[in-house]
């Protein structure tokens, strides 16, 4: 196995808003090592993105707050650090790509300016080592032509483009770890495939850890070596990613993978779309059991009083775990009899 | 950009000319005219008669207009009745007087304004946000001519540090000269300061919450460096939009600070005008502060699509 990278214990945030605290993230704990590919699914406000943006101290205090935990990269505790060393982390050892390239370049600084900053920063290039390590970096995410676009700025760029220029500046430092926040979101399906096709190749070519965050099920299958499925601030499964999607033991994953449309059987094989009922809950006050309970059939009174421990499934492989008290295989399988 | 240009130059030609049949429709609504204010007390109809004939004012509105018009088309602006003076000689005597105390004037709400609107917006609710807050609302409060009393009564007789009144040209003396306008330039400053500093806050609230601001601090850049390199310059077009706007209010005359100070520039100049009923100068100087304004707002629209380079090919 290789070294742990990324060791999240117990992390906890909350914002606090006028009609009380919202708890965003309700003890996340997990560990990535080096060179894994981690995507980390769930719906809007499942603290998917705000528990990697706390880490880091990205997100706007006040109003948040980091109630509790600790993030060890590589040994140092990143909560612990003072914001002049967080600094120095971001952009360099872990970089960034963001949701929506079209508002995350600044519209009003060339592309080679905005490259070249986590050069400058965290390698200490001179400004013209750092532009020509520019241009090789738009080589590198395959922008044609790339000495003559350095001057251009974001509006001269379509989507894709920009989004492969963020993918250069995440990846300007060599990083460590590349967190991917909803990458491929804002970008048409032709355009998602090639940044997804991208990020592989440049996976394999530089080797770092990836944390991939989507609410795309299909797209975490595609680039992932694990799945985490997020609910109401916490995991509620996690595991090698062929295993997460043959075998899934938590009702939320299950319902997740149903919502999936499957075009393999043909006419035949279509159906209706699947869709879990309800929404998710009030996070100023989250529920005291299974926050997924109140939407699952499946939910059986422990599950409403008692949050389950995220642990070894029964009879799965090895490293897939799940917040369950019930056995999600089994009734399913009643459910199949009847 | 030259396009760009033209084409609000071209624009600039028909608001000058309505701007012009404004003003001068607006004067007849005055009572009286220049023949009476002349005349006096004593007011002589035969007198009247003989100056209203002298200067057309007996002709119809839009006689009188061409008459005007044509005037202003050959580069003559008309005479001052009252003063026997040609207007462009008196716009151009006080019209470097009034430039130079809008540019005093400004640059002190520059100073002031921008940088308490950036500090207010990075320190959002904290001590030094409510701080800004409170100067800009006491700044937007005070009556200019009051804030200009006081100053007088502390700098002047009191300390008798600065002079009460008076202005000195600055090729006669620079340093007398600055001393003279610094009052009123910051009386001026002080209240568009207090609105520049809204502007600021509330531009710089809005891009500092923007996600290339987030990208910016995800790649280590220092919050000096956010805030002055990635958030001020976007927010930059509506304070220069506001400035332009201010600047041209500025050079139309500040009349109260003028009077108070006894600053001869256009305020003065244009109020004397209008109890004289000398419309040919109150049309001059209105004309003159229109082709100002435009000059600044183009200038100003150059000036955002410098900042933002998505603009520049509009």
């Amino acid at each position: 196995m290789k070294k742990p990278l990324l060791d999240v214990r117990d992390l906890a945030v909350a914002f606090d808003t006028d009609g009380g605290a919202v708890h965003a993230v309700n003890g996340v704990s997990y560990t990535l090592h080096e060179g894994e590919t981690l995507g980390i699914v769930g719906e809007s406000g499942s603290g998917k993105s705000v528990h990697v943006l706390a880490m880091l101290g990205l997100i706007p205090r006040p109003p948040g707050r980091i109630t509790g935990g600790q993030v060890l990269f590589e040994g140092r505790d990143l909560l612990a650090l003072k914001e002049r060393d967080l600094r120095k982390i971001r952009g360099g050892a872990i970089g960034f790509v963001f949701q929506d390239p079209m508002s995350s370049l600044n519209p009003g600084m060339t592309v080679a300016a905005q490259i070249v900053e986590p050069l400058r920063i965290h390698l200490g290039l001179d400004a013209r080592a750092a532009r020509a390590r520019a241009k090789d970096l738009l080589d590198l995410v395959r922008i044609p032509n790339a000495g003559a676009r350095l001057d251009q700025y974001p509006h001269e760029f379509s989507g894709g483009q920009r989004q492969r220029v963020m993918i250069a500046i995440g990846l300007s430092c060599r990083p460590k770890l590349l967190i991917a926040d909803e990458a491929t979101t804002a970008l048409d399906v032709t355009v998602q495939a090639e940044i997804v096709a991208l990020v592989q190749e440049l996976k394999r070519e530089l080797g770092m850890a990836i944390i991939w965050i989507t609410h795309d099920l299909g797209v975490v299958a595609g680039i992932s070596d694990t799945v985490q499925v997020m609910y109401a601030g916490r995991i509620l499964e996690r595991g090698p990613v062929d295993d997460i999607f043959s075998d899934p033991r938590n009702a939320y994953t299950l319902g997740l993978l149903r919502s999936l449309p499957d075009l393999s059987g043909g006419r035949a094989g279509r159906r209706r779309l699947h869709q879990i009922e309800g929404a998710p809950p009030d996070m100023r006050h989250p529920p005291p059991g299974d926050p997924f309970a109140p939407r699952n059939a499946f939910a059986t009174p422990r599950c409403r009083a008692e949050m389950p421990p995220l642990v070894q499934a029964p009879g799965a492989a090895p490293g897939h775990l799940v917040a369950a008290w019930y056995d999600l295989p089994k009734l399913l399988a009643a459910e199949a009899a009847r | 950009m030259l396009r760009f240009l033209a084409r609000r130059l071209a624009l600039a030609v028909p608001t000058l000319i309505l701007a012009s049949m404004i003003i001068f429709a607006l004067q007849q609504l005055l009572p009286g005219d220049v023949a009476t204010a002349l005349t006096g007390e004593e007011r002589d109809p035969q007198v009247i008669a003989f100056i209203r004939q002298k200067y057309h004012l007996d002709a119809p509105l839009p006689v009188r207009y061409a008459y005007w018009a044509g005037g202003v088309l050959r580069g003559d602006l008309g005479e001052s009745i009252r003063l026997q003076k040609p207007v462009s000689e008196l716009i151009v005597e006080k019209l470097p007087v009034t430039l130079e105390l809008a540019c005093l004037a400004m640059l002190v709400a520059l100073a002031i304004g921008v940088p308490m609107g950036v500090l207010s917006a990075v320190k959002r609710g904290q001590a030094a946000d409510t701080i800004a807050n409170g100067v800009a609302l006491w700044g937007l409060s005070v009556p200019n001519f009051w804030l200009g009393i006081l100053l007088i009564l502390l700098f002047s007789v009191q300390l008798g540090w600065l002079p009460a009144s008076g202005y000195v040209s600055p090729f006669e003396s620079l340093s007398d000269n600055l001393a003279a306008m610094v009052m009123p330039a910051f009386v001026l400053g002080n209240a568009i300061a207090a609105v520049m500093m809204r502007h600021t806050r509330a531009a710089m609230l809005g891009v500092l919450g923007s996600d290339y601001v987030r990208t910016a601090r995800a790649k280590g850049v220092s919050p000096m460096r956010v805030t002055l390199r990635h958030a001020l310059p976007n927010a930059a077009i509506p304070i220069i939009t506001l400035g332009a706007l201010e600047f041209g209010q500025l050079l139309s005359g500040a009349v109260l600070t003028e009077q108070v100070f006894s600053v001869p520039g256009f305020g003065k100049l244009m109020v004397d005008a209008v109890f004289n009923r000398d419309f040919a100068t109150v049309q001059g100087v209105v004309i003159c502060t229109a082709a100002t304004y435009i000059a600044l707002n183009l200038a100003a629209d150059l000036l955002s699509a410098a900042v933002n380079p998505k603009l520049r090919r509009a």
